[in-house]
Protein backbone atom coordinates (compact mmCIF):
# COMPACT_ATOMS: atom_id res chain seq x y z
CA UNK A 1 0.00 0.00 0.00
CA UNK A 2 1.44 3.66 -0.57
CA UNK A 3 1.07 6.36 1.63
CA UNK A 4 2.62 9.14 -0.48
CA UNK A 5 1.78 9.06 -3.81
CA UNK A 6 2.84 11.99 -6.51
CA UNK A 7 1.54 12.03 -9.96
CA UNK A 8 2.81 14.58 -12.73
CA UNK A 9 3.75 17.06 -9.99
CA UNK A 10 4.85 20.54 -11.76
CA UNK A 11 5.70 23.86 -9.57
CA UNK A 12 7.18 26.85 -11.13
CA UNK A 13 7.58 30.09 -9.49
CA UNK A 14 7.98 33.76 -11.01
CA UNK A 15 5.12 33.40 -13.44
CA UNK A 16 6.59 30.43 -15.30
CA UNK A 17 10.53 31.63 -15.23
CA UNK A 18 11.60 29.15 -12.75
CA UNK A 19 10.78 25.11 -12.79
CA UNK A 20 11.02 24.15 -9.53
CA UNK A 21 9.23 20.75 -10.05
CA UNK A 22 9.02 19.15 -14.29
CA UNK A 23 6.75 16.28 -13.84
CA UNK A 24 7.16 14.90 -10.94
CA UNK A 25 5.82 11.45 -9.96
CA UNK A 26 6.92 8.20 -7.43
CA UNK A 27 4.98 6.59 -4.34
CA UNK A 28 6.30 5.65 -0.99
CA UNK A 29 5.16 2.86 1.02
CA UNK A 30 3.56 2.42 4.04
CA UNK A 31 6.08 2.25 6.41
CA UNK A 32 9.32 2.91 4.67
CA UNK A 33 11.59 5.17 5.14
CA UNK A 34 12.17 7.28 1.33
CA UNK A 35 14.86 9.40 0.98
CA UNK A 36 15.01 12.48 -1.39
CA UNK A 37 18.68 12.87 -2.18
CA UNK A 38 19.85 16.03 -4.60
CA UNK A 39 21.84 19.01 -4.05
CA UNK A 40 19.96 22.86 -3.53
CA UNK A 41 17.71 23.92 -6.18
CA UNK A 42 16.75 20.43 -6.98
CA UNK A 43 12.88 21.01 -5.60
CA UNK A 44 13.11 19.27 -2.58
CA UNK A 45 11.70 21.47 -0.45
CA UNK A 46 8.66 22.42 -3.22
CA UNK A 47 8.04 18.99 -2.67
CA UNK A 48 8.04 18.67 0.55
CA UNK A 49 5.84 22.18 0.79
CA UNK A 50 2.99 20.37 -1.71
CA UNK A 51 2.95 17.06 0.16
CA UNK A 52 2.24 18.91 3.46
CA UNK A 53 -0.37 21.02 2.19
CA UNK A 54 1.42 24.58 2.35
CA UNK A 55 2.05 24.95 -1.39
CA UNK A 56 -0.50 24.18 -4.37
CA UNK A 57 1.13 22.80 -7.33
CA UNK A 58 0.58 24.36 -11.16
CA UNK A 59 -0.27 20.72 -12.18
CA UNK A 60 -0.65 16.95 -11.45
CA UNK A 61 -1.50 15.49 -7.77
CA UNK A 62 -0.85 14.25 -4.82
CA UNK A 63 -2.21 12.17 -2.32
CA UNK A 64 -0.84 11.43 1.40
CA UNK A 65 -2.46 8.93 3.01
CA UNK A 66 -5.47 8.40 1.02
CA UNK A 67 -5.97 11.88 0.88
CA UNK A 68 -5.87 14.69 -1.25
CA UNK A 69 -3.47 17.22 -0.98
CA UNK A 70 -5.54 20.12 -2.35
CA UNK A 71 -8.86 19.08 -1.40
CA UNK A 72 -8.34 17.24 1.93
CA UNK A 73 -5.33 19.81 3.09
CA UNK A 74 -6.99 20.06 7.16
CA UNK A 75 -7.33 16.13 7.55
CA UNK A 76 -3.92 15.82 6.16
CA UNK A 77 -2.19 18.43 8.44
CA UNK A 78 -3.57 16.60 11.27
CA UNK A 79 -1.93 13.26 10.06
CA UNK A 80 1.96 14.59 9.08
CA UNK A 81 4.46 15.90 11.25
CA UNK A 82 6.72 18.34 9.28
CA UNK A 83 10.32 19.45 9.68
CA UNK A 84 10.99 22.25 7.58
CA UNK A 85 15.13 22.69 6.24
CA UNK A 86 14.47 26.20 8.46
CA UNK A 87 14.24 25.90 12.11
CA UNK A 88 10.39 27.47 12.13
CA UNK A 89 9.98 27.15 16.15
CA UNK A 90 8.99 30.01 18.45
CA UNK A 91 12.71 30.97 19.26
CA UNK A 92 11.08 33.35 22.33
CA UNK A 93 9.44 29.77 23.86
CA UNK A 94 11.28 27.97 25.99
CA UNK A 95 11.87 24.09 24.58
CA UNK A 96 9.09 22.85 26.79
CA UNK A 97 6.73 25.73 25.96
CA UNK A 98 7.25 25.06 22.02
CA UNK A 99 6.67 21.07 22.77
CA UNK A 100 3.69 22.17 25.06
CA UNK A 101 2.26 24.85 22.27
CA UNK A 102 2.42 21.95 19.73
CA UNK A 103 0.48 19.23 21.31
CA UNK A 104 -2.09 21.56 22.30
CA UNK A 105 -2.56 22.60 18.92
CA UNK A 106 -2.81 19.09 18.09
CA UNK A 107 -5.41 18.83 20.79
CA UNK A 108 -3.23 16.69 22.74
CA UNK A 109 -0.70 16.31 25.53
CA UNK A 110 2.69 15.60 25.78
CA UNK A 111 2.10 12.85 28.64
CA UNK A 112 -0.26 11.19 26.09
CA UNK A 113 2.94 10.76 23.39
CA UNK A 114 5.64 10.96 25.44
CA UNK A 115 6.70 7.65 24.45
CA UNK A 116 7.31 8.11 20.91
CA UNK A 117 9.88 11.01 21.70
CA UNK A 118 11.77 10.21 24.76
CA UNK A 119 14.74 8.90 23.67
CA UNK A 120 15.28 12.06 21.85
CA UNK A 121 13.53 14.41 24.66
CA UNK A 122 15.95 13.30 27.36
CA UNK A 123 18.77 14.61 25.79
CA UNK A 124 17.24 18.07 25.60
CA UNK A 125 15.34 18.19 28.80
CA UNK A 126 18.14 19.19 30.92
CA UNK A 127 17.43 22.46 28.85
CA UNK A 128 13.69 22.55 29.22
CA UNK A 129 13.53 26.20 30.57
CA UNK A 130 16.15 27.75 27.69
CA UNK A 131 14.82 29.82 24.63
CA UNK A 132 14.46 27.80 21.51
CA UNK A 133 16.62 30.60 20.01
CA UNK A 134 19.41 30.41 22.12
CA UNK A 135 19.96 26.51 21.57
CA UNK A 136 22.82 24.91 19.06
CA UNK A 137 21.73 23.29 15.81
CA UNK A 138 21.71 20.26 17.42
CA UNK A 139 19.57 20.45 20.17
CA UNK A 140 17.34 22.56 17.94
CA UNK A 141 17.16 19.80 15.36
CA UNK A 142 16.07 17.54 18.19
CA UNK A 143 13.40 19.71 19.17
CA UNK A 144 12.25 20.20 16.24
CA UNK A 145 12.09 16.08 15.44
CA UNK A 146 10.10 16.14 19.04
CA UNK A 147 7.40 18.96 18.04
CA UNK A 148 6.71 17.09 14.41
CA UNK A 149 6.26 13.45 16.57
CA UNK A 150 4.33 14.64 19.38
CA UNK A 151 0.96 14.08 17.80
CA UNK A 152 1.83 10.78 16.38
CA UNK A 153 1.94 11.37 12.97
CA UNK A 154 1.26 8.56 10.41
CA UNK A 155 3.82 10.04 8.01
CA UNK A 156 6.96 12.07 8.76
CA UNK A 157 8.24 14.84 6.19
CA UNK A 158 12.13 15.76 7.26
CA UNK A 159 13.43 18.60 4.93
CA UNK A 160 17.36 18.39 5.21
CA UNK A 161 17.63 17.55 8.93
CA UNK A 162 21.31 16.95 8.91
CA UNK A 163 22.46 19.50 6.71
CA UNK A 164 25.56 21.63 8.54
CA UNK A 165 25.38 18.51 11.09
CA UNK A 166 28.84 16.74 11.88
CA UNK A 167 29.05 13.16 10.77
CA UNK A 168 28.57 11.47 14.46
CA UNK A 169 25.71 13.45 15.21
CA UNK A 170 24.46 12.62 11.60
CA UNK A 171 24.72 8.89 12.39
CA UNK A 172 23.02 9.30 15.76
CA UNK A 173 20.29 11.11 13.95
CA UNK A 174 19.90 8.43 11.28
CA UNK A 175 19.46 5.42 14.50
CA UNK A 176 16.57 7.48 15.87
CA UNK A 177 14.96 7.39 12.08
CA UNK A 178 15.32 3.74 12.02
CA UNK A 179 13.60 3.20 15.77
CA UNK A 180 10.69 5.44 14.14
CA UNK A 181 10.26 4.00 11.33
CA UNK A 182 10.51 0.41 13.64
CA UNK A 183 6.98 1.81 15.09
CA UNK A 184 4.99 2.38 11.73
CA UNK A 185 5.79 5.18 10.74
CA UNK A 186 6.43 6.21 7.40
CA UNK A 187 9.19 8.96 6.60
CA UNK A 188 9.94 11.07 4.10
CA UNK A 189 13.66 12.67 4.25
CA UNK A 190 15.63 15.02 2.54
CA UNK A 191 19.28 15.06 1.93
CA UNK A 192 22.31 16.59 0.04
CA UNK A 193 24.60 13.87 1.64
CA UNK A 194 24.86 11.07 -0.85
CA UNK A 195 26.05 8.79 1.81
CA UNK A 196 23.18 8.93 3.59
CA UNK A 197 21.72 6.90 0.97
CA UNK A 198 22.46 3.89 2.41
CA UNK A 199 20.22 4.51 5.23
CA UNK A 200 17.01 4.51 3.20
CA UNK A 201 15.22 1.63 1.65
CA UNK A 202 14.77 3.42 -1.28
CA UNK A 203 15.75 6.53 -2.75
CA UNK A 204 15.16 9.13 -5.75
CA UNK A 205 17.69 11.24 -6.91
CA UNK A 206 16.70 14.44 -7.81
CA UNK A 207 18.22 17.40 -9.62
CA UNK A 208 16.96 20.33 -11.40
CA UNK A 209 13.18 19.58 -10.50
CA UNK A 210 13.28 16.12 -12.02
CA UNK A 211 13.84 12.62 -10.61
CA UNK A 212 16.64 10.94 -12.47
CA UNK A 213 16.81 7.79 -10.74
CA UNK A 214 14.65 5.64 -8.11
CA UNK A 215 14.73 2.23 -6.69
CA UNK A 216 16.93 1.36 -3.84
CA UNK A 217 20.74 1.95 -3.32
CA UNK A 218 22.03 -1.25 -4.71
CA UNK A 219 19.82 -1.17 -8.10
CA UNK A 220 20.42 2.17 -8.58
CA UNK A 221 24.18 1.36 -8.59
CA UNK A 222 23.91 -1.74 -10.44
CA UNK A 223 21.57 -0.37 -12.87
CA UNK A 224 24.27 2.29 -14.02
CA UNK A 225 27.89 0.39 -14.22
CA UNK A 226 30.04 1.55 -15.08
CA UNK A 227 33.89 1.32 -16.62
CA UNK A 228 35.24 3.25 -13.13
CA UNK A 229 39.30 3.34 -11.81
CA UNK A 230 40.64 5.06 -8.86
CA UNK A 231 44.00 6.51 -9.91
CA UNK A 232 46.24 8.04 -7.83
CA UNK A 233 50.40 9.48 -8.60
CA UNK A 234 52.65 11.45 -6.39
CA UNK A 235 52.09 14.76 -7.90
CA UNK A 236 48.32 14.84 -7.33
CA UNK A 237 47.74 18.44 -8.38
CA UNK A 238 49.52 17.45 -12.03
CA UNK A 239 47.88 14.05 -11.95
CA UNK A 240 44.25 16.01 -11.84
CA UNK A 241 45.42 18.30 -14.72
CA UNK A 242 46.58 15.86 -17.03
CA UNK A 243 43.26 14.05 -16.33
CA UNK A 244 40.74 16.67 -17.35
CA UNK A 245 42.83 16.98 -20.24
CA UNK A 246 42.61 13.74 -21.60
CA UNK A 247 39.58 13.63 -24.33
CA UNK A 248 39.50 10.02 -24.80
CA UNK A 249 38.25 9.93 -20.47
CA UNK A 250 34.78 10.21 -20.49
CA UNK A 251 34.94 12.02 -17.09
CA UNK A 252 37.52 11.97 -14.07
CA UNK A 253 36.88 13.76 -10.23
CA UNK A 254 38.56 13.82 -7.17
CA UNK A 255 36.82 11.29 -4.34
CA UNK A 256 39.07 11.72 -1.10
CA UNK A 257 43.20 11.28 -2.10
CA UNK A 258 42.20 9.41 -5.57
CA UNK A 259 40.88 10.55 -8.47
CA UNK A 260 37.89 8.62 -9.58
CA UNK A 261 38.25 7.99 -13.65
CA UNK A 262 35.53 6.64 -15.70
CA UNK A 263 36.52 5.00 -19.26
CA UNK A 264 34.80 4.01 -22.12
CA UNK A 265 33.84 0.35 -21.62
CA UNK A 266 36.25 -1.05 -23.74
CA UNK A 267 38.91 0.81 -22.11
CA UNK A 268 41.51 -1.22 -19.85
CA UNK A 269 43.43 -0.03 -16.35
CA UNK A 270 46.48 -0.42 -19.25
CA UNK A 271 45.49 2.10 -20.67
CA UNK A 272 45.71 4.73 -17.72
CA UNK A 273 49.10 3.65 -16.39
CA UNK A 274 50.12 4.05 -19.88
CA UNK A 275 49.04 7.65 -20.36
CA UNK A 276 50.25 9.17 -17.47
CA UNK A 277 53.91 7.54 -17.38
CA UNK A 278 53.85 8.95 -20.72
CA UNK A 279 53.30 12.38 -18.92
CA UNK A 280 56.33 11.69 -16.57
CA UNK A 281 54.40 10.72 -13.48
CA UNK A 282 55.82 8.42 -10.89
CA UNK A 283 54.46 6.32 -8.35
CA UNK A 284 51.43 5.51 -10.65
CA UNK A 285 48.18 3.48 -8.79
CA UNK A 286 45.21 2.33 -11.20
CA UNK A 287 42.88 0.00 -9.84
CA UNK A 288 39.30 -0.82 -11.27
CA UNK A 289 36.53 0.11 -8.73
CA UNK A 290 32.78 -0.44 -8.05
CA UNK A 291 30.95 2.67 -8.31
CA UNK A 292 29.67 4.55 -4.97
CA UNK A 293 26.68 6.33 -5.20
CA UNK A 294 28.34 9.74 -5.57
CA UNK A 295 29.99 8.30 -8.61
CA UNK A 296 26.39 7.20 -10.34
CA UNK A 297 24.43 10.71 -9.41
CA UNK A 298 27.71 12.36 -11.01
CA UNK A 299 27.21 10.17 -14.15
CA UNK A 300 23.46 10.69 -14.14
CA UNK A 301 23.73 14.44 -14.09
CA UNK A 302 26.36 14.26 -16.59
CA UNK A 303 23.90 12.66 -18.81
CA UNK A 304 20.99 15.08 -18.36
CA UNK A 305 23.12 18.03 -18.62
CA UNK B 1 61.96 24.94 5.79
CA UNK B 2 58.84 26.42 4.55
CA UNK B 3 57.70 29.61 6.86
CA UNK B 4 54.81 29.50 8.61
CA UNK B 5 51.43 31.38 7.68
CA UNK B 6 49.23 30.92 11.06
CA UNK B 7 51.11 29.89 13.97
CA UNK B 8 49.45 29.54 17.23
CA UNK B 9 51.18 28.37 20.80
CA UNK B 10 48.65 27.25 24.03
CA UNK B 11 46.22 29.35 22.16
CA UNK B 12 43.26 29.49 24.32
CA UNK B 13 39.51 31.27 24.21
CA UNK B 14 37.77 31.26 27.49
CA UNK B 15 33.34 32.29 28.03
CA UNK B 16 33.09 32.59 31.79
CA UNK B 17 34.15 29.17 33.45
CA UNK B 18 33.32 28.00 29.82
CA UNK B 19 36.47 26.67 27.67
CA UNK B 20 35.94 27.12 24.63
CA UNK B 21 39.16 26.71 22.99
CA UNK B 22 41.69 25.08 25.02
CA UNK B 23 45.48 26.17 24.77
CA UNK B 24 45.52 24.96 20.66
CA UNK B 25 48.89 24.62 18.88
CA UNK B 26 50.02 24.53 15.65
CA UNK B 27 51.16 25.64 12.26
CA UNK B 28 50.30 26.22 8.77
CA UNK B 29 52.76 26.15 6.44
CA UNK B 30 52.60 28.71 3.47
CA UNK B 31 50.85 27.41 0.40
CA UNK B 32 49.25 24.60 2.06
CA UNK B 33 46.01 23.53 2.46
CA UNK B 34 44.65 22.69 6.07
CA UNK B 35 41.31 20.81 7.26
CA UNK B 36 40.22 22.36 10.63
CA UNK B 37 37.59 19.67 11.73
CA UNK B 38 35.85 18.89 14.64
CA UNK B 39 31.98 17.92 15.99
CA UNK B 40 29.61 20.78 15.76
CA UNK B 41 30.40 22.68 19.69
CA UNK B 42 33.88 21.38 19.72
CA UNK B 43 35.38 25.21 19.12
CA UNK B 44 36.49 25.32 15.52
CA UNK B 45 34.40 28.59 15.02
CA UNK B 46 35.60 30.36 18.18
CA UNK B 47 39.27 29.70 16.45
CA UNK B 48 38.50 30.65 13.54
CA UNK B 49 37.31 33.79 14.82
CA UNK B 50 40.53 34.66 16.61
CA UNK B 51 42.21 33.63 13.60
CA UNK B 52 40.45 36.17 11.35
CA UNK B 53 41.26 38.84 14.23
CA UNK B 54 37.14 38.76 15.22
CA UNK B 55 37.70 37.94 18.62
CA UNK B 56 40.44 38.32 21.37
CA UNK B 57 41.82 35.20 22.65
CA UNK B 58 42.22 34.79 26.80
CA UNK B 59 45.32 33.47 26.56
CA UNK B 60 48.56 31.69 24.76
CA UNK B 61 50.07 33.46 21.24
CA UNK B 62 49.00 33.24 17.56
CA UNK B 63 49.55 35.35 14.40
CA UNK B 64 48.21 35.42 11.09
CA UNK B 65 50.43 36.28 8.15
CA UNK B 66 52.88 37.72 10.33
CA UNK B 67 50.69 39.80 11.93
CA UNK B 68 49.53 39.56 16.21
CA UNK B 69 45.97 38.98 17.04
CA UNK B 70 46.01 40.78 20.31
CA UNK B 71 47.78 43.94 18.35
CA UNK B 72 47.26 44.05 15.50
CA UNK B 73 43.94 42.13 14.42
CA UNK B 74 42.86 45.05 11.79
CA UNK B 75 46.04 44.24 9.76
CA UNK B 76 45.21 40.52 10.33
CA UNK B 77 42.09 41.33 8.57
CA UNK B 78 43.08 43.48 5.63
CA UNK B 79 45.59 40.26 4.75
CA UNK B 80 42.86 37.31 4.91
CA UNK B 81 40.00 36.29 2.80
CA UNK B 82 36.91 34.50 4.37
CA UNK B 83 34.27 33.09 2.86
CA UNK B 84 31.16 30.85 4.75
CA UNK B 85 28.35 29.08 3.02
CA UNK B 86 26.04 31.36 5.25
CA UNK B 87 27.55 34.81 4.25
CA UNK B 88 29.37 35.15 1.03
CA UNK B 89 27.80 37.51 -1.34
CA UNK B 90 25.26 40.42 -1.79
CA UNK B 91 22.33 38.73 -3.16
CA UNK B 92 20.44 42.24 -4.01
CA UNK B 93 23.88 43.14 -6.27
CA UNK B 94 25.12 41.62 -9.50
CA UNK B 95 28.32 39.69 -9.95
CA UNK B 96 30.01 42.97 -11.07
CA UNK B 97 28.86 44.37 -8.63
CA UNK B 98 29.82 42.30 -5.65
CA UNK B 99 33.40 41.56 -7.14
CA UNK B 100 33.64 45.61 -7.42
CA UNK B 101 32.41 45.96 -3.55
CA UNK B 102 34.39 43.12 -1.95
CA UNK B 103 37.24 44.33 -4.03
CA UNK B 104 36.89 48.09 -3.05
CA UNK B 105 36.76 47.26 0.67
CA UNK B 106 40.48 45.31 0.18
CA UNK B 107 41.80 47.96 -1.33
CA UNK B 108 42.49 47.85 -4.51
CA UNK B 109 42.69 50.47 -6.70
CA UNK B 110 39.76 51.74 -9.44
CA UNK B 111 42.19 50.46 -12.39
CA UNK B 112 42.83 47.33 -10.56
CA UNK B 113 39.28 46.67 -9.73
CA UNK B 114 38.42 47.10 -13.51
CA UNK B 115 41.31 45.08 -14.73
CA UNK B 116 40.60 42.26 -12.11
CA UNK B 117 36.50 42.25 -12.34
CA UNK B 118 37.10 41.08 -16.35
CA UNK B 119 39.88 38.76 -15.77
CA UNK B 120 37.63 37.26 -13.20
CA UNK B 121 34.12 37.01 -15.25
CA UNK B 122 36.14 35.61 -18.28
CA UNK B 123 37.80 32.72 -16.40
CA UNK B 124 34.65 32.02 -14.48
CA UNK B 125 32.98 31.84 -17.85
CA UNK B 126 30.08 34.52 -16.67
CA UNK B 127 29.90 36.63 -19.91
CA UNK B 128 25.95 36.36 -19.62
CA UNK B 129 25.58 36.57 -16.42
CA UNK B 130 27.77 39.19 -14.95
CA UNK B 131 25.39 42.24 -14.65
CA UNK B 132 22.21 39.52 -13.18
CA UNK B 133 21.35 39.82 -9.67
CA UNK B 134 23.65 37.33 -7.27
CA UNK B 135 20.49 35.74 -6.13
CA UNK B 136 19.07 34.67 -9.42
CA UNK B 137 22.02 32.01 -9.93
CA UNK B 138 22.11 28.62 -8.69
CA UNK B 139 24.36 27.94 -5.42
CA UNK B 140 27.12 26.31 -6.99
CA UNK B 141 28.10 29.21 -8.88
CA UNK B 142 27.85 31.94 -5.93
CA UNK B 143 30.06 29.82 -4.47
CA UNK B 144 32.29 29.65 -6.97
CA UNK B 145 32.01 33.50 -7.14
CA UNK B 146 32.37 33.82 -3.23
CA UNK B 147 35.56 32.12 -3.67
CA UNK B 148 36.68 34.18 -6.61
CA UNK B 149 36.35 37.46 -4.66
CA UNK B 150 37.42 36.07 -1.66
CA UNK B 151 40.83 35.77 -2.67
CA UNK B 152 40.75 38.50 -5.09
CA UNK B 153 42.96 40.46 -3.37
CA UNK B 154 45.68 38.14 -3.19
CA UNK B 155 45.46 37.50 0.55
CA UNK B 156 48.56 35.56 1.95
CA UNK B 157 45.55 32.78 3.49
CA UNK B 158 42.00 32.20 3.04
CA UNK B 159 39.47 31.10 5.61
CA UNK B 160 36.91 28.76 4.00
CA UNK B 161 34.12 28.05 6.31
CA UNK B 162 31.89 25.03 5.05
CA UNK B 163 32.42 26.35 2.01
CA UNK B 164 30.67 23.45 0.16
CA UNK B 165 27.46 22.43 2.08
CA UNK B 166 24.26 21.90 -0.07
CA UNK B 167 26.14 21.81 -3.54
CA UNK B 168 25.62 19.12 -5.87
CA UNK B 169 28.87 16.45 -6.22
CA UNK B 170 30.12 17.90 -9.46
CA UNK B 171 30.04 21.35 -8.41
CA UNK B 172 31.82 20.61 -5.00
CA UNK B 173 34.64 18.81 -6.88
CA UNK B 174 35.05 22.00 -9.28
CA UNK B 175 35.15 24.15 -6.45
CA UNK B 176 37.82 21.80 -4.81
CA UNK B 177 39.76 22.22 -8.14
CA UNK B 178 39.37 25.93 -7.72
CA UNK B 179 40.93 25.13 -4.02
CA UNK B 180 44.13 23.11 -5.10
CA UNK B 181 44.55 26.13 -7.93
CA UNK B 182 44.71 28.41 -5.23
CA UNK B 183 46.75 26.85 -2.85
CA UNK B 184 49.63 26.04 -6.19
CA UNK B 185 49.35 29.61 -6.60
CA UNK B 186 50.60 30.04 -3.01
CA UNK B 187 47.47 31.07 -0.92
CA UNK B 188 47.33 29.30 2.48
CA UNK B 189 43.78 27.54 2.37
CA UNK B 190 42.40 26.98 6.06
CA UNK B 191 39.19 25.24 5.58
CA UNK B 192 36.56 23.39 7.86
CA UNK B 193 34.09 20.79 6.35
CA UNK B 194 31.53 18.40 7.43
CA UNK B 195 32.24 16.17 4.30
CA UNK B 196 35.10 13.48 5.39
CA UNK B 197 35.62 12.63 1.60
CA UNK B 198 36.98 16.19 1.48
CA UNK B 199 39.36 16.16 4.58
CA UNK B 200 41.55 13.69 2.41
CA UNK B 201 41.88 16.47 -0.35
CA UNK B 202 43.64 18.30 2.99
CA UNK B 203 47.53 18.51 2.98
CA UNK B 204 47.30 17.97 6.58
CA UNK B 205 44.15 17.78 9.21
CA UNK B 206 43.59 18.77 12.47
CA UNK B 207 40.86 17.30 14.36
CA UNK B 208 39.35 18.91 17.40
CA UNK B 209 37.66 17.20 20.32
CA UNK B 210 36.39 19.15 23.35
CA UNK B 211 38.29 22.17 22.76
CA UNK B 212 41.55 20.93 21.91
CA UNK B 213 43.09 19.75 19.21
CA UNK B 214 43.24 15.83 19.57
CA UNK B 215 44.77 14.91 15.94
CA UNK B 216 46.85 16.22 13.50
CA UNK B 217 48.58 14.85 10.47
CA UNK B 218 48.42 14.58 6.68
CA UNK B 219 44.88 12.08 6.21
CA UNK B 220 47.15 9.22 5.33
CA UNK B 221 49.31 9.39 8.55
CA UNK B 222 46.15 10.02 10.76
CA UNK B 223 43.96 7.67 9.00
CA UNK B 224 47.69 4.53 10.00
CA UNK B 225 47.52 6.54 13.28
CA UNK B 226 43.78 5.22 13.66
CA UNK B 227 43.93 1.99 11.92
CA UNK B 228 41.26 3.27 9.71
CA UNK B 229 40.20 2.90 6.37
CA UNK B 230 38.37 6.37 6.04
CA UNK B 231 38.61 9.82 7.49
CA UNK B 232 35.20 9.05 8.20
CA UNK B 233 36.06 6.51 10.63
CA UNK B 234 39.33 8.46 11.80
CA UNK B 235 36.58 11.08 12.72
CA UNK B 236 34.00 8.95 14.51
CA UNK B 237 36.88 7.45 16.54
CA UNK B 238 38.07 10.82 17.88
CA UNK B 239 34.59 12.53 18.32
CA UNK B 240 32.52 9.41 19.95
CA UNK B 241 35.43 10.40 23.06
CA UNK B 242 33.96 13.80 22.96
CA UNK B 243 32.67 14.87 26.98
CA UNK B 244 31.09 17.87 26.02
CA UNK B 245 27.74 18.85 24.06
CA UNK B 246 27.05 20.92 22.10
Amino acid sequence: MSTVRVENIKKTYEKGQVLALDDVSFEVKSGELFGLIGPDGAGKTSLFRILTTLLVPDAGRAEVAGLDVVKDLWKIRQIVGYMPGKFSLYQDLSIEENLNFFATVFNTTVAQNYHLIEEIYVQIEPFKHRLAGKLSGGMKQKLALCCALIHEPKVLFLDEPTTGVDPVSRKEFWDMLDRLKARGITIVVSTPYMDEASRCDRIALIQKGKILELDTLDQIITRHAQNLYAVDADNRYNLMNDLRKNTEIVSAFAFGEEQHVTLPPHFQDKYLSEFLKEKGHTGIKVRKIAPTIEDTFIKLMLENQ
Amino acid sequence: MTKSVIHTEGLTRKFGDFVAVNAITFDVKEGEIFGFLGANGAGKTTAMRILCGLLEPTSGKASVAGYDVYRQNEEIKKHIGYMSQKFSLYENLTVRENIQFFGGIYGLTRKELREKTAVLIERLGLNQEADKLVGSLPLGWKQKIAFSVAILHRPKVVFLDEPTGGVDPITRRQFWDMIYEAAHEGITVFVTTHYMDEAEYCDRVSIMVDGSIAALDTPSGLKKQFQAESMDEVFLQLARGAKRGE
